[in-house]
């Protein structure tokens, strides 16, 4: 009889999982340090324009958002067609931006004050009368840094 | 006779991870935020008297977008894809044309005195003038001080301006400004 007998029938040995939680928390990781929480929802349909020349906003969390569009279909019964001026999560008006960004500013450090950006996220068919209206309540507000959000597009397609 | 401890099963650990990781899949994006920097103009104060700041005709460029989305360039219609060129020749005025912005020497910090363009380029639209077609021309223009910007980086360090150093980028910014105004609308007053 031989000494040595091979437990179970020699079929191939399970693998191992115990490592793949510690994979898929990597995986975590990685996402949860590449992305950022989506804020709000957005009650505008947008397409913003393409351009070539964007640069990348630096600091996020210093970032106030401005969207300006066409209602989405399910709140067109209330809002209209029209282009209407999206704060946080409601639709607003022109003079709602001075509060807007006093309350932005109010979330911010005061170091961090100055270097606030407001990012006007406009549809591309939207007419430029209410992105000046925009323009002239930030100045008055004094936000004079802004950024036109645009999607980045090559030469060719523009 | 203690029984070993067993360890504990750790298969349902994979699975609670996904879950999360599946979570903040869903709750985070992506998407860079890219776009245009623009610095306004400061409101100005309405005791100021206006026009303290008149600047000489040739040093103007005007840059017009009407509603139909037409562009009027220094004086003559053209399409969005001349605009860069012309914008160049504008802020290079490399013949030192007489009708082209004038240049001044500047001492820049680091470099030494470097002629600098006075040219303005005043980008003025109407309330009917589509986003997408005034994005096009801001883009343009930019394009325009980044193509300058770029060539006196390669002639004076060598590179391309985004491969610069910071202090390099400064006197790369300073040499060549970019002075795009963003005039009023029209119905409530001029400046510059």
């Amino acid at each position: 009889m031989a000494k040595f007998s091979r437990k179970g029938k020699g079929g191939v040995p399970e693998l191992s999982t115990s490592s793949l939680a510690d994979i898929v928390f990597m995986i975590l990781l990685f996402f949860m340090l590449t992305t950022s929480m989506r804020q709000g929802e957005k009650k505008v349909s947008l397409k913003m324009p393409g351009a070539s020349e964007i640069a990348k906003l630096e600091r996020k969390d210093l970032a106030a958002y401005i969207y300006v569009g066409t209602p989405i279909p399910s709140e067109q019964a209330k809002y209209g067609t029209d282009a209407r001026i999206q704060l946080n999560d409601s639709f607003r008006s022109v003079d709602d931006i001075r509060d807007f960004i006093a309350a932005e500013r109010e979330t911010l450090s005061e170091a961090d004050r100055q270097f606030m950006t407001v990012s006007i996220k406009a549809d591309e068919n939207v007419r430029m009368g209410i992105v000046t209206d925009i323009k002239q309540e930030l100045r008055r507000t004094s936000a004079l840094k802004i950024m036109y959000a645009a999607r980045k597009a090559g030469a060719g397609e523009l | 006779m203690a029984r070993p401890v067993q360890g504990l099963p750790s298969s349902s650990l994979a699975d609670i991870s996904f879950m999360v990781l599946i979570f903040f899949l869903l709750v985070s994006t992506m998407d860079q935020d890219m776009g245009l920097q623009r610095r306004l103009p400061p409101m100005p104060d309405p005791n100021q008297k206006v026009d303290d700041v008149q600047i000489k005709r040739r040093n103007i460029m005007v840059v017009r977008i009407n509603d139909a989305d037409r562009l009027l360039a220094g004086g003559s219609p053209m399409e969005v894809s001349m605009l860069k060129d012309k914008a160049k020749e504008f802020l290079l005025n490399p013949t030192n044309d007489e009708n082209l912005p004038e240049k001044v020497e500047q001492t820049i910090e680091g470099f030494g005195s470097f002629p600098v363009s006075k040219g303005v380029i005043s980008l003025q639209n109407t309330r009917g003038t589509s986003y997408n077609a005034y994005i096009k021309v801001q883009n343009e223009l930019v394009k325009a001080v980044n193509e300058i910007r770029d060539d006196f980086a390669m002639q004076n360090f060598g590179k391309k301006y985004f491969a610069l150093t910071e202090d390099q980028q400064r006197i790369c910014r300073d040499a060549i400004p970019q002075n795009i105004s963003e005039a009023d609308p029209k119905d409530t007053g001029r400046k510059k």
